[in-house]
């Protein structure tokens, strides 16, 4: 660990595949311990930015230190202190559970008094004691990616990589998962955990919203959403909601509005005036308002807020 | 290189072996399969040549004649004709390759001690066949007349005059002159080339396929370990492989083994070293699972067949081609297998061919290892 206690820290990170600018001059520092969530539409750079890390990708320009060494420079000392999952289901369908796990093990060089140990911790973790003998390719999901995380952390890194470690796991499976990682991060695990379901944000301390290579916001879930509350947010169901959107973009005082659901997010400045304003406009046009209220913002409208304002930034 | 991850790799690559039965049952009834068809079906032997006679004289010395050419292993008389037009349609029927037909007053020349021609006709359109059964047929008359020369010298001076000159042929390593003892054990040096390049020109290609490189590479694991790792799980059936052409050509062909056991075993270890790296390389380079396979079989297939020297003499390629050959490996173990099989050649002699291998093994592992590297950053 470096003198500043940082686990991982980033500076200007840069990648450009040719003339693409896949990650583009981000910045964080991450605390030992951890949870941070890259949230971001597929093709943001999530990654790209998460194999720089790793080591697998040469930054283009910048500089990023994984529990002290550098990332450009030192990819066989940072492949010792990280363990990492791929987006892809990494392990090898035709070899057992225990298997896999003795040939991560190998990869890592876990020594050979820990070795069992290990075995039986990442088995009683993935719940898998009992299929040990199993080929890995009789399992489902949920039990694949929990071996996988499993395999990840038979040396006990200090610092994890999860590239969307929950995507086609069912959500129970996807919450046992969770309850996993913050364990991890209990024990002193720093965890980046890229993910595309906004309803794992939350389980986050703190995210980093990544949009065309940037990161347009990094704070702990609650202060983002606080962002937004010189706005307030409304959540609208009517009768035709398509048709209700067109009205509304004439109505004073909505600021925005966005498909949610069934519904209609609608943000505005001022909840009282808009709201009668708004009833007012959809009862003229015959469009029958099912319900019309305040509601606390999810992340997933603080994320597209985000993206919106960036896009008129942009424009 | 750490040991640990060597064998990691090592025990992985063997679960991968086992699991896939049918690849590795093809992998082993590949060569066994390859060896049979080549084997019998590369034979250069011309012998059992099937004939037709004519003979329009029908006398004792014509007969004598036919007899000649029915006592050589090289003919095989398919029966008499009548006429030319049957001839004519045996060779276009591709039923027979020769007809020798004798005319009417054959026996009369012979008796007169004039000249006696008889007429050969062959089936040209296998230029080669044609010219050995020419070769054959010429001996077997030549023979025959120098005979009937003797015979005639001593009756007609009462004396006893023996045959002028007489050649006392002795052919060495292959006695039987026959092809198989040829081509048999240059078979099997070609057959492993193919099969030991194909066996691993899969196994990198495969782990981009299946996205488990990414997660490999994101261990200390070094490219060299995972190299030889590999090379070491498929070694073990290239070495099955070996093993079983080895005892087919014995025990199948009879082909006669008179050399050393143990130098055939160190060639063969070499040899399939280097063509393993060779089929790693090829797995790492290309893009697909498919590519590979492809690449792998055209760089092995062509050069083992036409640029080893099993079959087609070397000496008697364009001077462009022969100097290909010197870097295609099975030419070396073709020359050290044969010269194990047939000559039982030692290491005094087969040093050199022993040398480039080991030299093309290391040359091999450091492409393979390099090639690799690459793709890490």
């Amino acid at each position: 660990m470096n003198g500043n206690g940082w686990a991982v820290e980033i500076e200007d990170l840069v990648k450009t595949f040719d003339s693409f600018v896949a990650v583009d001059h981000v910045s964080m520092q991450v605390r030992k311990g951890e949870i941070l969530g890259f949230l971001g539409p597929n093709g943001a750079g999530k990654s790209t930015t998460i194999r720089m890390l790793c080591g697998l990708l040469t930054p283009t320009a910048g500089r990023a230190h994984v529990s002290g060494f550098d990332v450009g420079t030192q990819p066989e000392e940072i492949r010792r202190t990280i363990g990492y999952m791929s987006q892809k289901f990494s392990l090898y369908d035709d070899l057992t559970v225990e298997e896999n796990i003795d040939f991560f093990a190998g990869m890592y060089s876990v020594p050979r008094e820990r070795r069992a140990e290990r075995k039986d911790y990442v088995l009683a973790m993935a719940n898998l004691t009992e299929r040990r003998r199993a080929l890995t390719r009789t399992l489902s999901g949920g039990w694949k990616q929990r071996l996988a995380l499993g395999c990840a952390i038979l040396h006990d890194p200090p610092v994890l990589f999860l590239d969307e470690p929950t995507s086609g796991v069912d959500p129970i499976a996807r919450r046992a998962f969770w309850r996993l990682i913050h364990d991890l991060a209990e024990t002193g695990h720093t965890i980046f955990v890229s993910t595309h379901y906004m309803d794992e944000a939350e389980y986050c301390h703190r995210l980093a919203l990544m949009y065309r290579g940037k990161v347009i916001a990094l704070g702990p879930p609650a202060e983002l959403k606080r962002g937004l509350t010189s706005h307030s947010l409304l959540h609208l169901d009517s009768s035709d909601p398509l048709e209700t959107m067109r009205v509304l973009e004439s109505v004073a005082g909505v600021l925005d509005v966005a498909v949610f659901g069934g519904g209609l997010h609608v943000v505005v400045d001022d909840v009282e005036a808009t709201s009668e304003r708004v009833r007012q406009a959809l009862a003229g046009r015959g469009i029958e308002v099912k319900r019309l209220e305040q509601i606390e913002p999810s992340m997933e409208d603080v994320f597209v807020a985000m993206i919106e304002a960036e896009e008129r930034k942009a424009a | 290189m750490s040991y640990r991850r060597l064998r990691a790799i090592f025990v992985k690559e063997l679960h991968h072996i086992v699991r896939d039965a049918r690849s590795l049952g093809l992998a082993l009834a590949m060569p066994v399969l390859m060896l049979m068809l080549y084997g019998y079906a590369l034979s250069l032997d011309v012998d059992r040549i099937p004939t037709l006679v004519y003979d329009q004289d029908q006398t004792e010395a014509s007969r004598d004649l036919v007899r000649q050419f029915q006592g050589s292993r090289f003919f095989d008389i398919r029966g008499f004709v009548d006429n030319y037009g049957a001839i004519e349609r045996g060779v276009d029927r591709n039923r027979i390759l020769m007809g020798l037909v004798i005319p009417r007053n054959y026996s009369k020349h012979v008796g007169a001690g004039r000249t006696a021609p008889v007429q050969i006709l062959l089936d040209g359109s296998d230029s080669n066949t044609a010219s050995i059964a020419k070769g054959y047929a010429e001996s077997v008359v030549r023979d025959y007349s120098l005979e009937l020369r003797t015979d005639m010298l001593n009756r007609r001076g009462g004396e006893h005059s023996a045959v002028p000159v007489d050649a006392r042929l002795r052919v060495w390593y292959n006695s039987s002159l026959e092809s198989k003892n040829y081509v048999v054990p240059g078979l099997m040096a070609v057959i492993l080339m193919i099969i030991a390049a194909q066996l691993t020109s899969l196994t990198i290609a495969r782990e981009w396929e299946m996205g488990t490189m990414e997660q490999l590479l994101s261990t200390p694991l070094r490219p060299a370990e995972m190299v030889l790792g590999k090379m070491l799980a498929y070694f073990a059936v290239g070495l099955t492989d070996a093993a079983i052409v080895v005892l087919v050509g014995v025990f199948v062909f009879q082909v006669p083994f008179r050399g050393s056991v143990p130098l055939l075993a160190l060639s063969t270890c070499v040899f399939l070293f280097g063509t393993l790296f060779w089929g790693i390389f090829i797995s790492t380079a290309a893009k697909t699972q498919l590519q590979a396979y492809q690449m792998g079989l055209l760089s092995t297939f062509l050069p083992g067949l036409i640029l080893s020297g099993f079959v087609w003499a070397i000496e008697s390629m364009p001077k462009v081609i022969q100097a290909i050959t010197y870097i295609v490996p099975a030419r070396y173990f073709v020359t050290i297998v044969k010269g194990i099989f047939l000559k039982g050649a030692g290491i005094r002699v087969l040093w050199g061919e022993l040398a480039f291998l080991a030299l093309y093994a290391a040359i091999m592992f450091i492409l393979a290892t390099r090639k690799l590297s690459q793709k890490l950053v």
